[in-house]
């Protein structure tokens, strides 16, 4: 039914392109068109191909070289061999944001997609006039970018006045006077916390859109078979996104390697962003604070390789292990 | 025991109260109530942030959100956080607005939008209805460098930006942004879908490949185009490592960049620069309500084989 706008959009052809088709006729119907239309699709992927080999691919190649080179800015440089890759490996400061990272993701895929599955499963109910607007509130947070989202809850985190920390007391009696941002301990769950109330109604959309896929008819024949609740679900629903399931893991944790944004604002306060004791360090953060406080970046160039490494790894053993999953129930 | 657990407690108490005697109302008196916790916890900060910035700084800190009724007045909810926001501050490159930082986000986050749509949709048209000698190679180069985080290429590109002199102005900020093999696959994805009937039907009328985009293609995958913009927007409207990292003059920084330092800078008078992150949330919510249907579906279009 979307055909009908296009065919009633184009009117009678102006005489002009009317004489040339005529007058050249293999180009109508057959395979005459692709003469004209060759150098068509390589004038549309232009632009894409220009920006992409200056920006991308040049670039790319350049991480390489410059991995081995230490800078002072972008116009010295000299090289080192491999002693970037060798110190990066050896520095606490590194182990220290690859840990806080990892962590990070962790809870990204335990906690995060978990409770968006469990919410998504909530709203998927039949004709409910509140799931639109459930949907939106939850969705809402993930609006403001993570620079916004930091900045709002470094206020909220307040010892004894935040928002936060009120709610807490309020709700289970602790809480009103943590430093969630100064104290060590604190500064990952409350970047966790943070990041749950940003992307929990994203992942949202995704497993409810996966939820579509779900077949009623065998929810309902299961039911009368006499399943229980915890037999659909492992048996007919999660078959039945596990390969949306997978591509929300995948990206997720992609994501997760490569938070920054977030941490950086939350803490701007404390410590120039990576917290007390860089316990808000994280991978990319470890990369800006070399490549572009201290102008080294070919130490940045080697953690930009390292963090590809390592999540190109991830993914792949990912995908392993989920797609297996997959196939066999 | 406060306000808040006696309700819990109440609305549970309700619940155990209604399941032996009607199961089903029970369940979805517990689903709804769920819904609406979670759906206030989400909104809770949004809300607090609106309360926040008409306070007063005397009282910010004082009550969680508004003060009652009866402490209303003047001295309390005002628009002094506003005011001291949008005064003109003093740079280097002499007074600067917060307006002009608005602009500046407004500016470069339509650019980006405006030629990403263009190329990324110019681009998927070519890849999904011309076959061209290089295709096959391209698609899997995409598709492969779409697996490379962007954080590695950011010290190669400093040095590049550098090089080609383009420190401190918009072009750095702008061009690389502009295409990306991830809207291009999106935009492949929704062209396959125009029927090629309409497009020989369209050369038989002797139409140019360039019209037969732009005015039958384009109109056809229009939720797409919705949803990548608001993609893009907000993937540029929030964006902080390349502007803070490429500019340098204060008139020409992007609202993140910004707040961040306004962070530091009114540490212990935080209304101002919440006020700022209130703005900074206002266009992208705009966009969102306008392209919201859209969004939905563009979003898990890549995911969701329907």
């Amino acid at each position: 039914m979307t055909i009908r706008p296009a065919i009633a959009a184009p009117p009678a052809p102006p005489p002009p392109n009317l004489r040339r088709a005529l007058s050249d006729a293999p180009r109508i119907g057959g395979l005459g068109w692709r003469t004209r239309a060759r150098a068509v699709p390589y004038f549309f992927l232009l632009p894409f191909v220009a920006v992409n080999l200056v920006f991308f691919l040049y670039p790319l190649i350049r991480a390489t070289i410059l991995a081995f080179y230490q800078t002072d800015g972008p116009a010295h440089r000299a090289y080192v061999g491999w002693s970037n890759f060798n110190f990066v490996l050896h520095d606490p400061d590194f182990h220290k944001a690859m840990w806080n990272t990892t962590v990070f993701a962790f809870f990204s895929i335990c906690l995060q997609l978990p409770l968006s599955l469990g919410l998504a499963m909530l709203l998927n109910a039949k004709n409910d006039r509140l799931k639109g607007i459930f949907r939106l509130a939850i969705f809402a947070p993930n609006l403001a970018g993570q620079v916004f989202v930091g900045i709002l809850f470094s206020v909220l985190f307040t010892p004894h006045y935040g928002l936060f920390n009120r709610f807490l007391q309020a709700l289970i009696g602790w809480g009103l006077e943590q430093q969630w941002l100064g104290d060590p301990r604190l500064v990952m769950p409350a970047i966790i916390i943070a990041s749950l109330w940003m992307y929990v109604g994203f992942n949202m959309i995704y497993f409810l859109a996966a939820l579509q896929n779900v077949d009623q008819g065998l929810v309902e024949a299961a039911t009368i078979d006499g399943a229980g609740p915890a037999h659909i679900f492992w048996n007919i629903t999660v078959p039945a996104i596990a390969p949306v399931a997978t591509f929300v893991v995948v990206t997720s944790t992609i994501g997760s390697y490569q938070l920054f944004e977030l941490p950086y604002n939350l803490l701007a306060n404390n410590a120039e962003g990576y917290g007390p004791n860089n316990s808000g360090m994280t991978v990319v953060g470890y990369l800006y604070q070399y490549a572009f406080h201290n102008g080294d970046l070919g130490t940045g160039a080697a953690v930009g390789w390292l963090l590809t490494f390592i999540i190109l790894a991830i993914s792949l053993v990912q995908i392993r292990v989920l797609g297996s999953v997959g196939r066999e129930t | 025991m406060n306000p808040l657990r006696i309700a819990l407690i109440i609305l549970a108490a309700v619940f155990f109260l209604l399941l032996p005697i009607r199961r089903r109302l029970a369940w979805r008196y517990a689903r709804v109530l769920l819904l609406l916790a979670v759906a206030t916890v989400m909104l809770a900060p949004f809300a607090w942030l609106v309360c926040a910035v008409f306070k007063d700084s005397t009282v910010l800190n004082e009550y969680s959100f508004l003060p009652p009724l009866s402490k209303i007045s003047h001295e309390t909810i005002n628009l002094s956080n506003f005011r001291a926001l949008l005064t003109d501050q003093p740079t280097v490159q002499g007074p600067v607005c917060f307006w002009r930082y608005v602009a500046n986000s407004l500016f470069v986050a339509s650019l980006i939008t405006f030629l990403s749509l263009v190329f990324s949709s110019a681009g998927g048209f070519a890849l999904a209805k011309y076959r061209f000698a290089g295709r096959g190679v391209l698609l899997t180069y995409m598709l492969a460098s779409m697996t490379i985080p962007a954080v590695v290429l950011l010290a190669p590109n400093y040095q590049i930006i550098w090089q080609l002199g383009w420190m401190d102005t918009y072009k750095a900020l702008v061009v690389p942004a502009a295409v990306s093999a991830f809207g291009i696959f999106l935009f492949r994805q929704a062209m396959l879908g125009v029927p090629n009937e309409l497009i020989e039907a369209a050369r038989i009328d002797g139409w140019g490949e360039f019209r037969i985009y732009l005015t039958l293609a384009m109109p056809l995958v229009r939720p797409m185009s919705g949803a990548f913009c608001l993609i893009c927007f907000l993937g540029a409207w929030n964006s902080f490592l390349p502007p803070n990292i490429f500019l340098q003059s204060q008139a020409k920084l992007t609202l993140p960049v910004v707040l961040n330092q306004y962070v530091g800078q009114y540490r212990h008078d935080y209304g101002i620069f919440l006020c700022g992150t209130l703005l900074a949330m206002i266009p992208p919510a705009i966009l969102f309500f306008s392209l919201q249907r859209e969004f939905i579906s563009g979003l898990t279009s890549g995911a969701v084989k329907q």
